[in-house]
């Protein structure tokens, strides 16, 4: 079988495996209205931080509320896709731990898509939803002189954003076929690189911009093409083109996730249990 | 005597249980570390656009953020010790068996929950606070004295912190599912708990509220107490306080679940 029609059994296996759980999940609607809304909450008070911050002071690092919301909204909205999508492989150094992964591979649908699907949570939908809310605020309340390019760039953005964060995910996921009961070390690029793009860039040290552009590329999720959005200079003066290339970034970035996982998963051993 | 020697064993195993897992450790320790340096980034940035907001200076901010990653699993601010367990253990209907060890419910728990508290102090905490004392300006005092008020606090905020998460875990009687108490308890931790901005930099009269709740016990007071921001004395009072009342209402729930409620399973 060719390489095009492995992927088009694995995005069938995650979809049949996530209609399973999300029909099992709406079996009990209630319930999951309130898990979805308290999600939403949830997720929704590092944005209550963040206004009770602009209640004390007009700019942070010389930017608006605005603009802020600007970078949380599409900060948090390619955040909330890619963990909708494939945020429960993060479970997956439980699954080497206990030996259920065996199970998956001998299933025949690849295995990355199986742990992807895993439990899928349609619950997440309220971390997207609450994102585009604040990302819906910032586009009414902004100050731009709004261009075809800039409008064609918000949904580039978006899902550029997610496929870093989804190759964040799985690159995460492949570390723990090595270290299983490391995977807190992942919230550290998953939630806090979250956290950081919630920020103007030019809060940060140096270094530490440099770090997310170049190593983690997470910059390009929300930094560089808002910049050109926003009419702000490019962070660490990078070229105006750059703000276009999330996407390319985002295939790579999926590529060597795609390696790392296939490099984790040829080294895998069961624990034989 | 005797029963204090079982504790000290509950204890025990406790920091001996969370000591076994080196990777996480050391992933905890990273994951702390970075969620250090950005929040240490916004708040200089906060306080450089305010000097001197909520009484703190950029120092104090950055000591502030410091205290806070370090604190953070040592005394489970937003979740995350004994109370997800033993909720399980209702719901599965295992609570039964601890029922009817010799041994007391709520002090059971309270010791392998402060084993645990002391491992992550020493596992997770010290490093990240060390990293940003280096590299970070700080205010920390030389008096050794403060130091040790600030040990104290911290021990004492571990029990408010228990106690706090006992109630939760109880609600498991009633609630079965702990998924919503566990969220509410992260949302509290983290808003209350001063996760998200301290809460002598909370505006207004909710800052007023915030400052008065359980929560200030856990980070704000010890932070407050070793920046030399507020009296050791009435750090010690409000947090014995807060954990006397905290303790008392668990038992009061203890005891109306173990009576009321019928164990699940069998």
């Amino acid at each position: 079988m060719g390489e095009g029609g492995r992927t088009a059994v694995g995005v069938r296996a995650y979809w049949l495996i996530a209609g399973m759980w999300i029909r099992s999940t709406l079996a009990y609607r209630v319930s999951f209205a309130l898990t979805a809304l308290g999600g939403l909450v949830v997720t929704g008070l590092d944005f209550v931080a963040i206004l009770l911050m602009f209640a004390q002071v007009d700019a942070l690092g010389g930017y608006t509320l605005p603009e802020v919301a600007f970078l949380y909204g599409l900060s948090a909205t390619s955040f909330g896709l890619a963990d909708l999508l494939i945020g429960s492989a993060e479970r997956l150094g439980r699954r080497v731990r206990d030996g259920s992964l065996d199970t998956l591979l001998v299933r025949p649908a690849p295995v990355l898509a199986q742990a992807a699907a895993d439990r899928f949570a349609l619950r997440r939908v309220g971390r997207v939803t609450q994102g585009a809310l604040v990302l819906g605020y910032a586009l009414v309340a902004l100050d731009v002189g709004w261009t075809p390019v800039k409008v064609l760039l918000l949904p580039v953005m978006l899902v550029g954003g997610a496929g870093i964060f989804g190759a964040v995910f799985v690159a995460g996921a492949a570390f723990q076929f090595v270290a299983q009961d490391a995977s807190e070390a992942q919230a550290a690029f998953t939630y806090g690189g979250q956290t950081l793009l919630q920020y103007p860039p030019t809060v940060f040290g140096k270094e530490l911009v440099r770090g997310v552009t170049f190593m983690v590329p997470l910059a390009f999720v929300n930094w560089v093409p808002a910049a050109h959005v926003l009419g702000r200079p490019q962070p660490l003066g990078l070229p105006g083109w750059a703000a276009f290339v999330s996407p390319l970034v985002a295939v790579a970035c999926c590529a060597l996730a795609g390696l790392a996982w296939r490099a984790g998963l040829r080294s895998y051993r069961s624990t034989g249990s | 005597m005797g029963s204090a020697r079982l504790y000290a064993a509950v204890a025990v195993g406790g920091f001996r249980r969370y000591a076994t897992y080196r990777a996480a450790t050391v992933a905890g320790v990273f994951t702390n570390t970075v969620f250090g340096l950005i929040l240490v980034y916004t708040y200089l940035a906060l306080w450089d656009e305010r000097p001197h907001l909520g009484g703190y200076d950029q120092a104090q901010a950055v000591t502030f953020v410091w205290l806070g990653q370090a604190l953070y699993a040592t005394l489970a601010i937003q979740g995350g010790g004994f109370e997800s367990e033993l909720m399980e253990r209702v719901r599965t209907g295992d609570v039964a068996i601890d029922l009817y060890r010799p041994a007391d419910l709520q002090l059971w728990w309270l010791a392998g929950d402060l084993g645990r508290s002391l491992f992550q102090l020493i596992g997770r905490g010290v490093v990240p606070f060390v990293v940003g004392v280096l590299f970070f300006p700080t205010a920390l005092p030389d008096d050794p004295l403060l130091w040790l008020a600030f040990l104290v606090a911290v021990v004492l905020a571990m029990v408010v912190s228990f106690a706090i998460r006992f109630l939760v875990a109880l609600s498991g009687f009633w609630l079965m599912d702990g998924t919503g108490a566990s969220q509410v308890l992260m949302v509290t931790g983290m808003f209350c708990g001063g996760m998200a901005l301290p809460l002598n930099a909370f505006p207004g009269a909710l800052g007023e509220v915030v400052r008065q709740l359980p929560w200030a016990a856990l980070l704000q007071m010890p932070a407050d107490l070793l920046m030399g921001e507020a009296d050791p004395l009435s750090v010690f009072a409000f947090q014995a306080g807060w954990a006397v009342v905290l303790l008392g209402v668990g038992r009061l729930v203890q005891s109306a679940a173990t009576r009321r409620v019928v164990v699940q399973g069998g």
